[in-house]
């Protein structure tokens, strides 16, 4: 009997995840690293005698890893030896708190841009200059303003996940179907009522999808942010890591950050469903 | 003479011309007006402005030139007194059924109970049929479901005045008659006045009391006004039995097929008044037996 479509997938799933954990841990065996970091020079550099745990670390110590760190999550020993779970929400912290605000901005206002061709005539220009502009580049400016490394961080998140968020928002407004509207122009209904009584739900799924694509860049952008500003936070986390030489640790918070920026991307995946309709 | 319920008076729909050139006058000098509870189809050739009409009667869209007057007041924006049925239903997709036709009672009824919405949903519902689909959402539904949602919404607000596009456009012939068999129903029921636009001279037939022709356009004029012989209540099943039946169904066929189109040409009675457009009264008795109005 033919199995399932799923379940042929999640077979072919895990061959490939057995063939990439078996490849690393091949090319990780002790006698290829020595091989790999055979220069004496280059292992004089490295500082040491011992070149196989200076080099890429194997998929078991990496496991090691992850259990140590994963037991105690929160423990913190001063400013440069906090638990992964504590620098992880730090970082969820800036990323909601952005995230959140570019929301409470970007969707009235697009609601607003949307509505009125005046104002979408108005503002494209700027939005069109602010769009591509790389985050990153606002923190000099913010760190400058604001003078708060946590703060600045949180308005890089703003000001990069804003941008789908408005243009998603004011699109999805303005081709709400004419027909919804008359209806409701029919009924006297109210432009507030109608905001959130037709257009909003019309939109919402355009408007969601918006939000999505706003988190994939807020999460991508935090961990470059906070390893440029240091202090707390996953990607300060990877950062103090690679200045231990702790490679494990590097691709550990490596798998971390993968995980989450998932998870947070199903949450607005299920939301995303929810707010869905069928034609 | 008194004023009728819905008077049309010198209606005129310009639209403008591309990058700044003269206009296309779509329809002018429309005089047309008709009682409550009368039954009123509108017929003509495909763009000549028959749903720029019902859009202005509505009050979704604005004349040139013109007035509408509704129980002796203007129509000057939509209004809850008067129900549209749009053609391609305009059912809210993320609402259910119920919720569709919620929607338009709580906004008739802004301080009505959920009970009393929630009853006076039903009952519209269930009066076209749709009793047993109350939670379904609009997408499970088959076109003809859907636009029976779309006339329960549009009564349920018990409008004054109800307005139809070509509400059967998209269905097929057996679930038209049902639907129009439910509208005959209910509309004698609640003594509803309706204006409709249709394409199809035998829905006209069945349901209208009053047929109003319209000529080719640009520049479309009303025609003429044609009173329905036949009787109501008239049933689908035997309506082409009686006697009047193929005099007025020809003399419908005959203009949308000759006549509209040597109207357009100019080819209009001597006597031809728009404001006074002629009455006529098909039967055997008298082949056309014409008459003014006013
Ligand atoms: N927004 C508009 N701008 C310019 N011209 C328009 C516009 N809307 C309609 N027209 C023109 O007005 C005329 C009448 O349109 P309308 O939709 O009222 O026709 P109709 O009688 O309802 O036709 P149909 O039977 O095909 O629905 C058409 O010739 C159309 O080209
Ligand atoms: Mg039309």
């Amino acid at each position: 009997m033919p199995l399932s479509l799923n379940v042929r997938a999640v077979i072919v799933s895990l061959i490939f995840l057995v063939a990439f954990i078996g490849l690393w841990h091949l090319g990780t065996l002790p006698d290829m690293a020595k091989k790999a970091y055979a220069d004496p020079a280059y292992a004089a550099l490295m500082g040491g005698a011992t070149p196989a745990k200076s080099g890429i670390p194997s998929p078991g110590m990496v496991w090691h890893t992850a259990v140590t760190n994963l037991s105690n999550p929160f423990y913190s020993n001063g400013p440069n030896d906090k638990g992964v779970g504590l620098q992880l929400a730090y970082s969820l912290g800036r990323v909601l708190i952005g995230f959140f605000l570019a929301i409470l901005i970007g969707v009235p206002l697009g609601f607003v841009i949307g509505m009125s061709p005046l104002m979408r005539k108005a503002l494209n220009p700027y939005i069109q200059i602010m769009k591509p502009i790389s985050p990153l580049a606002w923190m000099p400016l913010a760190l400058y303003t604001i003078k708060d490394a946590s703060f600045s961080s949180i308005f890089v998140i703003f000001i990069s996940s804003i941008w789908p968020i408005l243009i998603n928002t004011a699109h999805g407004v303005s081709s709400v179907r004419q027909d919804w509207l008359n209806v409701a122009r029919t009924l006297e209904v109210n432009p507030i009522r109608t905001a959130f009584r037709v257009i909003l739900p019309a939109a919402a799924p355009t408007i969601l999808t918006g939000m999505r694509i706003s988190m994939g860049i807020a999460w991508l952008v935090i961990v470059a942010a906070e390893m440029l500003v240091g202090g707390t936070g996953i990607g300060y986390y990877v950062w103090n890591a690679w200045n231990n030489l702790d490679l494990s640790n590097v691709i550990f918070a490596i798998f971390v950050i993968g995980a989450v920026g998932m998870l947070l991307d199903m949450i607005l995946g299920v939301v995303a469903k929810l707010v869905t309709y069928q034609e | 003479m008194s004023q009728p319920f819905l008077k049309v008076e010198g209606l005129k729909k310009v639209f403008p011309g591309v990058e700044g050139g003269t206009g296309v006058t779509v329809f002018e000098d429309i005089h047309f007006g008709f009682e409550k509870g009368e039954f009123v189809c509108i017929i003509g050739h495909s763009g000549c402005g028959k749903s720029t009409i019902l859009n202005v009667l509505a009050g979704l869209d604005s004349a040139s030139a013109g007035n509408v007057f509704m129980n002796g007041r203007e129509v000057s924006g939509p209004s809850l007194d008067r129900g549209v049925v749009f053609q391609s239903h305009a059912l809210m997709p993320w609402l259910t059924v119920i919720q569709n036709v919620a929607f338009a009672v709580t906004s008739r009824w802004p301080e009505w109970s959920r009970e009393q919405v929630h009853i006076q949903c039903r009952k519209y519902l269930e009066l076209v049929g749709l009793g047993h689909a109350l939670n379904k959402k609009p997408h499970q539904l088959s076109g003809g479901m859907k636009q029976r949602v779309g006339i329960a919404r549009a009564f349920a607000i018990e409008p004054k005045m109800l307005l139809m596009d070509e509400p059967f456009g998209a269905l097929d012939a057996l679930t038209r008659g049902v639907i129009q068999d439910e509208l005959v129903r209910i509309c004698s029921a609640t003594q509803q006045t309706v204006f409709m636009i249709t394409h199809d001279v035998d829905e006209a037939i069945l349901l209208a009391d009053k047929i109003v022709l319209m000529s080719n356009g640009p520049e479309a004029k009303i025609a003429e006004i044609v009173e329905n012989p036949l009787a109501r209540p008239r049933m689908r099943a035997i309506i082409h039995h009686e006697a009047d039946f193929y005099p007025l169904r020809n003399h419908l066929v005959d203009f949308l097929v000759t006549r509209s189109k040597r109207i357009a040409e100019g080819h209009l009675p001597d006597d031809y008044d728009p404001v006074h457009p002629p009455l006529v009264r098909p039967t055997t008795r008298s082949e056309l037996l014409v008459a003014k109005v006013g």
